[in-house]
Order: structure tokens, then C-alpha cells, then sequence
């Protein structure tokens, strides 16, 4: 494991500017999640690291050297793809085994069926090792996916959206799983999702792309309560942070144009009058979506409040984040 | 039949399975009937009304493989000691002077029809992967022009091929007529090739990349293991061209490298007609192709990705 930087890395496809100079460390033993859109270059970013594409300027290095001019196999990364992810004419072991094979480990056999043993124990795969890879649920598949990566022992694991295509209840188990393993072998990760829970569960940093330039890097807690703008504020949060024209609420500071409200940020009871519009009822939290002043709101309140569609309620922003003209963030707000 | 998902009941089964009965019969009588000339006397081969029911004998096949004459005086020898196919011989009054050169017309074909295919097999696998992967510059344009070899009939340039042929001494040898096939056949090799390797997807090539493969050995250890029924299945096609072609084979050869098709015909005038010999030529003929379809047929029944895609 190493250190993985990325220093001014610019790559454009065709007339497409897919990452505007990005500059990223990935600290040894870090669990780096990149969230954005389709289309922010997030991919993009894992492919330059592992040496399928190379950048059009700028260097990545690992473990203090430049990759540049290095083949895939030479950088001894394992990626975890989101799609495709398991060779469909081999068997799961021998998929498991297919990387210690290369010609780059050319590992012994009575190690490759210990580090197979392993794997398969961790993932619980066992049972289906001499399946075929196409005989597999959706799920086993990428466990084996996952596993193709766990064998080896990389400089770091590049994850593309590895459980994006699975079901919400598996999605959630394999992301404990997943976190469980990193920290267990204190693996370094750099993993691509568009899933925000995925990157406030897992990640020990985040960093947010727009359009292939990065716009804020940080731990979770840090963008969540300290977003840099209010792109990077909407990518956070279950309920979206509500963004609203700053003077609508009285204490706006100069230069203010936008006022950005996580539900945590409006205070209930006091303040200006708003409508409720709908209740939802989620069981163990109860979301308002209010209006006021012909802006929607949706804030949350105790699980069995009273209120109901029609019903008044006074609020007043608390500590929110104030936003410029063009989405950045007021400093002093 | 019916476009319904429900499964097909007993009546709809019925008629399925008599159509692919009836369909069968008829696509296989011209086989079952050469398969059955050959096994036949030579008055019942030609006797009319056909028949279907007749004592069977394998005089077809011994005229096939031996150069016979007329036997001029009678019982020299002791009967008894002869093998069995002097005896069937000697029972029409002629006598075994030596083999007849169908086996080695027949392994000509052998030798040229599946040593084209290999080359066509491996040419063509070689170029669709660039084609399929690498930015080939003017690759629509080639390969249109790689496809437009077979706008016409290669028999239309029969004769430059003949002269080139001729001035290059390939006339009548192995390594000409491979060549030839070979050059036809990649055209085809190529564009189904083609379109196998590019129902492969990418990933699995750089998955192996990153595994800590080579280029080669990925190709060598991803995709040709996945393309492998495609490239089964134009193997096939092209060792069904090669193997019968005609007008080639009548041009450009006529002794050493003489494949069988211009060589069973000549059997008809050797003796008056003799049709069972021709029939059971023809039969043995057929078998090559045959096992060869039918031992890669594993290949072009198995689904190739089926099911390991997730979209």
C-alpha cells in the first residue's frame, strides 16, 4: 500500500475536457470515495490511475514514483469494475486465481489456493467456488468481483460503482462488508460512486467532481457541514440541503444571494410563517414539506407530531450556509 | 408458432415436430440416396422404377479404390486364396492391377482444404482483433475493400489468377492452391470475426491488463477462449468453401495437388458409368465436413456470455 497522487492531471477526449487539472492525494490506508454526476470524470480519474488511459499533461504518482510511461500490470493496481466484472468463461475459483497467475505474480500454487481460501471465506463464497461465473446471482458476482481485487496485495484498490447494480438490501450489506475489509487489512481505496451514502458511510475522504475539476475535498463530516458551494452542498445530505433566495429570511449578509438550509438548519416554532404541504411518515422520522412564500421546503420533525397538511408552522433558519450569485460560498457566513 | 408464452401444447408439438420431420426428409433424400448408390450393384443403381429395397454390396467401394482390367484367362490361381475384394472383382471377369488415386485426391483435399481454413482462421483473427481494437487508420475503408473481394464471383478472375499462377509455378502445388483459398476465404474470416470480437466487451481485456497481463495474453487468455464459437463457426464456413470448391480445383490442378471434386468425375468414364463407385466417392467425401460440423457443434450450440453480462 501507498501513497497515490495525482498532481495537474488534465485529459480531454476528442473536444471533451474530461478533467480540468486535477490535483488529489490519496493518503496510504485511506478509504477516498469521488462522487459526482455521470459525466463529472470520476471514472476517468480511476482509469488514470490505473494506467488504461494516460493523461494528456500532468503526472500520477504511487508510492512517491511517476507512473508515467507504465503499463496496467507494471502499477500493480486492482480494480474492481462496475460492469463485465468477471471473466464469463472460467470458473469463480478460477477467476479468483486468474490475477496470481499473471505473469506479474506468478504466485505458487499452495499460496494462490491459501489466499483463494481466504477470499472466498471473507466474501462467503466457499460453497460456490467451481461454479461457473456466469452462474452466479447478481450479487455472488460482484463479491467475486471484489474478491478478484482482495487476492492481491496492490499498491491500491480502484473501485468503479462496484454495487451500483445491485439491489438496496445487498447494496447495503456489501457496503459494511466492504468497509469492514478495508479497515481490516488497512487497504488504501479509492472507490467512484454517484451513491451518497455510499461515500458518507464508507469514505474517511470525499471528493466532489463537476465536470471533470474537483471541487472540494474533505472528510465527510467537513463537505456535509462545510460545503464549498452549493453543488458540493447537493451532493450530501438524504434530504437535499434547500436552497432558497437569501432574502427571504432577515440576517443575510452582504453579497449573500443564496441561503442553503440543511433540515437541522430550520428551527421549528419561532420565525415566519410557513405551510404545511405534505406529511410523510417514515417511522422513526417524520418528514414536513412546507411552503413558504411559494418556495417548497423540506425539513423533518418528530415522528408522531401532530401537524398536518394545512397546518402553520413558524421557522427561522439556524446557522445556515450563505451562498454568492454564482453558488460559491460566503466565508464569513 | 404462436408468439404466446405459454408452453406449446400437444397438438402445437405435433405439428412442429411433423414439419421438421417432413423438412428433414426432404433436404436429406439427395444424401440418403448417393449414401444408398454407393451400396448398391451397378444394374441396381441405374434400374427403373428406382429401387428402394436391394441386396447391398460394397462393389462401389472397391471400384472406387482400385484400377481394375479385364481378366484374360480364367483360373490361374487358387480362388480360395484370395482376398475378398480380388474375389467380388473376379466375379464380373476383371482383375485388381493396382489402387485407384482417389486416396490420395482425397487427402490432397484434406491437406489443402483444412490447411487454407487454418490459415483463413488465423489471418482473420489476427486482423479483425486490430480492426475490432486498435484505431486502424481508414478502417471502414479497408475493411469495405477487404469485403469487396467477394462482390463478385472468384471465378471471374479465373484467368489472371491462372497466369499469375502459372508464372509463379503454383500451378498444381499444395502451397498454391492454400494460398488461393486462403485469400478468398479471409474476407469472410475477417468480417464475422469482426463482428464476434466486437460483442466482447473491452472490460474483460482491461480487467486482465490490470490482473498483470500482457496485451497478448489477455487476448490469448480473454478473448479468443470467448470468441472461440464464432471463430468455430466460420471455420466451418470456410472449410465448407474450400473443401468444395470446383472451377479452382478443375483450372489448376490436375495431377499432384488434384483435390476430389474435379477427381470423382472423371470416375464415370473409367469402364462405362459407374455409379455406385461415384456415389460411395461421394460419400466419403461428405464425411470430412461432416465430423468436423459435428465436433465443434458443442461450440456453436454453448451461449457465449450468456448470462455473465449484467446491463
Amino acid at each position: 500500500m501507498a501513497d497515490v497522487v495525482l498532481e495537474n492531471v488534465t485529459k480531454s477526449f476528442g473536444d471533451v475536457l474530461a478533467l480540468d487539472n486535477i490535483s488529489l492525494t490519496v493518503p496510504d490506508g485511506s478509504f477516498v470515495v469521488l462522487l459526482g454526476p455521470t459525466g463529472a470524470g470520476k471514472t476517468t480519474i480511476l482509469r488514470m490511475v490505473s494506467g488504461l488511459d494516460n493523461p494528456d499533461s500532468g503526472d500520477v504518482s504511487i508510492g512517491g514514483q511517476s507512473m508515467t510511461g507504465h503499463t496496467p500490470a507494471q502499477r500493480n493496481v486492482a480494480m474492481v469494475f462496475q460492469q463485465y466484472s468477471l471473466y464469463p468463461h472460467l470458473t469463480v475459483r478460477q477467476n479468483l486465481e486468474f490475477p496470481l497467475k499473471s505473469p506479474l505474480l506468478k504466485t505458487p500454487r499452495e499460496l494462490i489456493d491459501q489466499k483463494v481460501k481466504h477470499v472466498a471465506d471473507i466474501l462467503q463464497i466457499t460453497h460456490k467456488l467451481d461454479n461457473n461465473a456466469t452462474a452466479l446471482s447478481g450479487g455472488e458476482m460482484q463479491r467475486v468481483s471484489i474478491g478478484r481485487a482482495l487476492v492481491r496485495d496492490p499498491s491500491i484498490y480502484l473501485m468503479d460503482e462496484p454495487l451500483s447494480s445491485l439491489d438496496a438490501k445487498l447494496r447495503s450489506e456489501l457496503r459494511i462488508e466492504l468497509k469492514k475489509i478495508q479497515a481490516d487489512l488497512g487497504a488504501t481505496l479509492l472507490y467512484v460512486t454517484h451513491d451518497q451514502i455510499e461515500a458518507m458511510t464508507m469514505a474517511t475522504h470525499i471528493g466532489v467532481l463537476d465536470e471533470g475539476k474537483l471541487v472540494q475535498f474533505g472528510s465527510p463530516r467537513e463537505i456535509y457541514e462545510n460545503p464549498v458551494s452549493i453543488y458540493a452542498a447537493s451532493r450530501l445530505g438524504q434530504l437535499r440541503i434547500n436552497i432558497l433566495p437569501a432574502d427571504l429570511f432577515p440576517g443575510a449578509p452582504t453579497g449573500a444571494r443564496f441561503i442553503g438550509m440543511r433540515p437541522e438548519h430550520i428551527a421549528q416554532g419561532e420565525g415566519v410563517e410557513s405551510f404545511v404541504k405534505r406529511v410523510e411518515h417514515l417511522g422513526d422520522q417524520t418528514r414536513l414539506h412546507l411552503v413558504y412564500k411559494d418556495h417548497n421546503l423540506v425539513t423533518v420533525t418528530d415522528a408522531h407530531t401532530p401537524l398536518r397538511s394545512g397546518d402553520v408552522v413558524r421557522i427561522q433558519p439556524s446557522n445556515p450556509a450563505y451562498f454568492d450569485a454564482d453558488g460559491n460560498r460566503l466565508t464569513q457566513g | 408458432m404462436s408468439f404466446s408464452v405459454t408452453a406449446p401444447s400437444t397438438r402445437q408439438k405435433w405439428i412442429a415436430g411433423i414439419l421438421v420431420i417432413g423438412y428433414a426428409l426432404i433436404t436429406l433424400l439427395p444424401l440418403i440416396w448417393i449414401v444408398a448408390t454407393g451400396f448398391k450393384s451397378s444394374p441396381d443403381a441405374i434400374a427403373y422404377p428406382p429401387k428402394i429395397v436391394f441386396d447391398p454390396t460394397v462393389e462401389g467401394y472397391v471400384n472406387l479404390f482400385t484400377t481394375q482390367t479385364r481378366l484374360i484367362d480364367g483360373n490361374a490361381e487358387a480362388v480360395e486364396d484370395l482376398p475378398w475384394y480380388e474375389k467380388l472383382v473376379r466375379e464380373r471377369g476383371n482383375t485388381i492391377v493396382g489402387p485407384s488415386r482417389f486416396s490420395e485426391r482425397f487427402f490432397n483435399s484434406v491437406i489443402i482444404g483444412f490447411g487454407s481454413t487454418f490459415f483463413a482462421i488465423v489471418l482473420g483473427t489476427a486482423a479483425a482483433y486490430a480492426f475490432s481494437r486498435f484505431k486502424v487508420p481508414l478502417k471502414d475503408d479497408l475493411l469495405f475493400f477487404i469485403l469487396s473481394t467477394r462482390m463478385m464471383p472468384p471465378i471471374a478472375v479465373a484467368i489472371p489468377i491462372f497466369l499469375m499462377f502459372r508464372n509463379l509455378g503454383l500451378n498444381d502445388t499444395h502451397a498454391g492452391m492454400i494460398l488461393l483459398y486462403t485469400a478468398v476465404n479471409l474476407s469472410l474470416s475477417v468480417w464475422l470475426i469482426n463482428g464476434f470480437i466486437d460483442e466482447i466487451p473491452i472490460e474483460y481485456e482491461e480487467a486482465a491488463l490490470i490482473d498483470g497481463y500482457t496485451r497478448f495474453q489477455a487476448f490469448y487468455k480473454v478473448v479468443l477462449p470467448q470468441a472461440a464459437t464464432g471463430i468455430a463457426s466460420t471455420a466451418i464456413f470456410c472449410l465448407i468453401f474450400a473443401w468444395n470448391e470446383y472451377a479452382f480445383a478443375v483450372l489448376l490442378t490436375s495431377g499432384t495437388a488434384q483435390t476430389a471434386p474435379p477427381f470423382i468425375p472423371t470416375i464415370i468414364g473409367v469402364g462405362g458409368q459407374d455409379w455406385p463407385a461415384v456415389a460411395a466417392g461421394a460419400t466419403l467425401f461428405l464425411l470430412p465436413v461432416m465430423v468436423f460440423t459435428i465436433l465443434l457443434r458443442k461450440h456453436l450450440l454453448r451461449g457465449i456470455t450468456f448470462g455473465a453480462v449484467r446491463k
